[in-house]
């Protein structure tokens, strides 16, 4: 235990470093690769294009519109935040919650219908969307802990059935003419989230709302349930192995539940975090998914499964996202700026087999380090508090094994 | 006999040598300047206490890790070992205590697995192989149908496939790690005389043990390591156990467990009727099972592995529910109860598979030690927050108290402990709950003298404080020693009761074997 071959480990060999590193690494490649693309397609603009994706706001020369473009981004970095949060808290109890993606758009819907159809005011539609969203994710739970349903599987299915479900629901609050839902700014003001003066920090962005620290605080939040409390332990436990958690005396089942439920509130709430802004409106037409919580699971990842992590992660991919309305669209068709998103986001994904390969490389150069070192110094008896030698026996064997 | 062979091997040279091996991992030295040689055609035991560095040392002749220092030889030229692959092309073979084969296949599938012999087209071309299995097996004596699926025969035939894969590819050098621990007594007897087998056909033979008995019966040397370093290498033929287990431990180590007779009061466990069903056949897996507990008494639950004791033990901790029949403790019916509540009650389960229900792997050793106790106001505040202060305390106390090394103390993570020391850990969380009633199942498996005296100690410790134990047991070693009272199990029911005093070796095999039943009113 107070072994003096023990190495303090030094601040770049810490998890959080490499975590850290492993993220950058996985950013850069996924820049590298996006450029690579581009090139092919059009070497003239590449140059041009990736920095625009990279610049995002900052393409405008005003101060005043960077702001205001900055706090766009800020609008949606904070839902994507929520469905990262979900992905993440899920993942952590052993659990891969792709059901985000189907929650979110849950969450959308309640608040909106809630706004437009019962008007009630912002805070009611936001806790009516957590509580529905919430009880959306138990049924992937019910499902997996009495059923034993994977809950990729009911995810991904009810993914289709909360779009669909939210087409029809929706349907009864949109406008005449077009298939976007009705603006709650002209018909439900009472919903929209207040901005208690935010907006003028973004140069007037009415956007800009109390959903963006609302969301950085839950993720603060997460950290601390799952690192400093009874309950986080228990879950974390239950992740870990759940049979173990079951010879414990937890309740493994509620548990699982209890898991995709809050997952569930957390993707929802992203949701109602961005239709009541009044930023998007939904479009009852919608035939696929919305990508923010499947963005979610490469925003956990990027990370590092750090909620406080995932704070500047989902940053980093909205940011990118937004970064790729920039692009030369007479250079490139209008579909390259979600590709270039994708390749990036995609590459995100890698950051844990990209800490594995760091830490392969780290291992092989520390056994170096170790050998080196250990040519000039012989280290002390190590444990040397707990062995006593033992008397004549022991002699008088090494003898005989010499022989 | 035994002397004139290993007079013989000891002139032949040697077929793998690891010479002055060093490998060190952050906070411990598992192997300090470690010295093996194996002579062709001899059995080799290496023995050691848990953590002694058995498993490092293996892994590196494996290929599975690099040391810092020292070299290995074969035949004596010097040989770099990158990987697995490097190790199977140089000829070593290993039988894991965890046995790697594919459930589902048959017994020849598992053996070409890997090597598989095809036709030019890409097809599997089995004859030949078939006949080459059939032929190795015959010749060592192994007895195994190649056609049988791994699933559907015994623990001792999966592991003669092991060894049968090792032999298919015509590997020179054979490790044997903890064979006999999943073992019957009769299964080990073969496994020995199989060992003698291959090693008369010239095979040199590393054979992981801590069992001296064994050690003692087949091995022409020993080589001892202790705490990562090397103490010395010794002709079986010159020593004694008592010789061997001085030389892993550091010490003289009493192999019987002094303890007083017992003075059994009153009942702490009642068990009536129970039935639990079984998870892989249609029968009950426990029938009908009646017996009880008394505080102050050590009662031993007997039988040949797969005879219902795991399906008993789940039965009465709660991790698999009951059929019928009541189960109470301290005169409380809790046959229905949760687990949480039958700990809570007063029981206290040191299960049998460590890995599985014992620890969370991934968790630190402190998160460990308080698993079963997390949520108890010492450990939690009234807001839900975890008291980690007193978490780290309460770990430091259990680690001192029960002798749990490991590398980083707390915060070290447990699956990077050894076997034995993760079992410490738990036997000291299971015993410091100070329980009515301790549930022990196997509580000694896969550990080295040193640690089995401790832990039998204690067992006998909790006893004399007027608890309860009920410890399952495979070792009949350990039944007939530590026990007060013997209740063996065969195919789901209780088939005898014996006192261990009046009692031999020889009648519990047949109580085992289901050769002999008395009725039994408990």
């Amino acid at each position: 235990m107070s072994d003096p071959m023990k190495k303090k480990e030094s601040f770049f060999q810490s998890d959080g470093f490499q975590s850290l590193l492993a993220s950058l690494i996985c950013i850069l490649l996924g820049l590298l690769i996006g450029f690579i693309v581009l090139l092919f397609i059009n070497p003239s603009g590449a140059a041009g294009a990736i920095g625009a994706v990279i610049k995002n706001f900052l393409n405008y020369s005003r101060a005043a519109l960077q702001l205001k473009n900055l706090g766009n981004t800020l609008v949606k970095t904070a839902p994507l935040l929520m469905c990262s949060l979900s992905v993440l808290f899920c993942y952590k109890v052993g659990l891969f919650n792709i059901g985000a993606a189907g929650q979110y758009v849950v969450g959308a819907c309640i608040s909106i219908y809630a706004a437009l159809a019962w008007g009630l005011p912002w805070w009611l539609c936001l806790l009516l969307a957590i509580l529905v969203g919430g009880i959306y994710g138990a049924i992937v739970g019910v499902l997996k802990a009495y059923c034993n349903v994977n809950e990729v599987i009911s995810g991904i299915m009810l993914n289709w059935i909360g779009l669909y479900t939210t087409n029809m629901i929706l349907t009864g609050v949109k406008e005449s003419t077009s298939p976007y839902t009705l603006h709650l700014r002209d018909y439900a003001p009472q919903s929209v989230l207040p901005n208690m003066g935010l907006a003028g920090l973004f140069a007037g962005n009415e956007y800009v709302s109390i959903a963006i620290p609302l969301a950085i605080i839950i993720a603060v939040a997460i950290k601390v349930i799952l690192d400093k409390t009874r309950f986080g332990y228990e879950l974390k436990a239950t992740g870990y192995n759940k049979n173990a958690a079951k010879y414990a005396g937890m309740a493994e089942q509620r548990n699982i539940i209890v898991t995709l439920a809050i997952g569930g509130a957390l993707a929802a709430c992203g949701g109602a975090f961005l239709y009541l802004t009044d930023y998007e409106l939904w479009e009852v037409t919608t035939s696929a998914v919305p990508g923010m919580g499947f963005n979610g699971i490469a925003a956990a990842f990027l990370g590092g499964l750090n909620p406080v992590g995932t704070i500047f992660s989902s940053y980093f991919i909205q940011h990118i996202t937004s970064g790729g309305a920039y692009v030369d669209k007479n250079l490139y068709s209008s579909q390259i700026s979600d590709l270039i998103s994708a390749i990036i986001i995609y590459l995100c994904g890698f950051v844990g087999f990209m800490k594995l390969t760091m830490k392969k490389l780290n291992a092989s150069k520390a056994a170096q380090d170790i050998a080196a070192n250990n040519a000039n110094a012989e280290p002390a008896g190590q444990d040397a508090s707990k062995e006593k030698p033992a008397d004549g026996s022991e002699s008088k064997t090494e003898e005989g094994g010499k022989a | 006999m035994a002397a004139e062979k290993s007079a013989a091997v000891q002139n032949e040279p040697y077929a793998i040598e690891m010479l002055h091996i060093t490998k060190r991992f952050p906070g411990i030295i598992a192997n300090d300047d470690i010295s093996l040689q194996l002579r062709k055609g001899e059995i080799h035991a290496l023995l050691g206490e848990n953590g002694a560095g058995k498993s490092t040392l293996m892994s590196v002749l494996f290929g599975l890790y690099q040391p810092e220092e020292g070299e290995i030889r074969k035949n004596g030229q010097k040989v770099v070992i990158r990987d697995p692959n490097d190790a199977n092309d140089l000829g070593i073979g290993m039988v894991h205590q965890h046995f790697k084969l594919v459930e589902c296949f048959s017994v020849l599938d598992n053996i070409i697995l890997g090597v598989e012999p095809t036709t030019k087209g890409g097809f599997l071309h089995k004859a030949e192989a078939r006949e080459k299995v059939i032929a190795l097996s015959e010749k060592y004596g192994l007895h195994v149908d190649p056609d049988a699926i791994i699933e559907d025969i015994t623990v001792g035939m999966q592991q003669r496939t092991e060894i049968l894969k090792m032999l298919y590819r015509d590997n020179e050098i054979l490790i044997f790690d903890e064979p006999t621990a999943v073992l019957t007594p009769q299964e080990i007897e073969e496994l020995m005389q199989i060992m003698k087998n291959l090693a008369a056909e010239g095979k040199s033979i590393l054979f992981i043990s801590h069992k001296l008995n064994e050690i003692m019966s087949v091995a022409d040397r020993c080589s001892v390591l202790r705490k990562g370093k090397y103490i010395g290498t010794v002709n079986i033929a010159d020593t004694t156990a008592e010789g061997l287990s001085a030389m892993m431990v550091g010490r003289n180590v009493n192999f019987h467990v002094e303890k007083s007779p017992a003075h059994p009061t009153d009942v702490v466990l009642e068990v009536k009727d129970m039935v639990v069903a079984s998870k892989t056949h249609a029968n009950n897996a426990v029938k009908g099972v009646s017996f009880n507990v008394r505080k102050g008494e050590i009662v031993c639950i007997a039988g040949i592995d797969g005879n219902g004791q795991t399906e008993l033990v789940y039965g009465l901790s709660g991790l698999e529910p009951v059929k019928s029949g009541t189960i109470t403790l301290n005169g409380k019916d809790i046959t229905h109860l949760s687990i949480r509540k039958r700990s809570t009650s007063g029981m206290s389960h040191i299960p049998e598979d460590r890995h599985k229900h014992g620890l969370v792997l991934d968790y630190s050793l402190e998160n460990n030690i308080v698993l079963e106790r997390y949520f108890e106001p010492e450990f939690t505040s009234k807001a839900g927050f975890l008291r980690k202060d007193n978490i780290r305390k309460y770990a430091e106390k259990i680690i001192e108290e029960y002798d749990v090394r490991s590398g980083q103390g707390p915060i070290t993570i447990a699956r990077s402990m050894s076997g034995g020391n993760q079992q410490k850990a738990i036997v000291g969380r299971e015993i410091d709950k100070n329980p009515d009633l301790l549930i022990a199942v196997q509580p000694t498996r896969g550990l080295d003298v040193g640690a089995i005296e401790g832990i039998h100690k204690q067992l006998v410790n909790l006893r004399d404080e007027g608890k309860g134990v009920l410890l399952v047991s495979l070792e009949l070693d350990e039944v007939m020693d530590v026990s007060d009272r013997i209740l063996v199990m065969y195919e789901g029911e209780i088939v005898g009761e014996v006192d261990p005093k009046n009692t031999t070796v020889e009648e519990l095999g047949l109580y085992m074997a289901g050769a002999k039943r008395d009725e039994v009113k408990a």
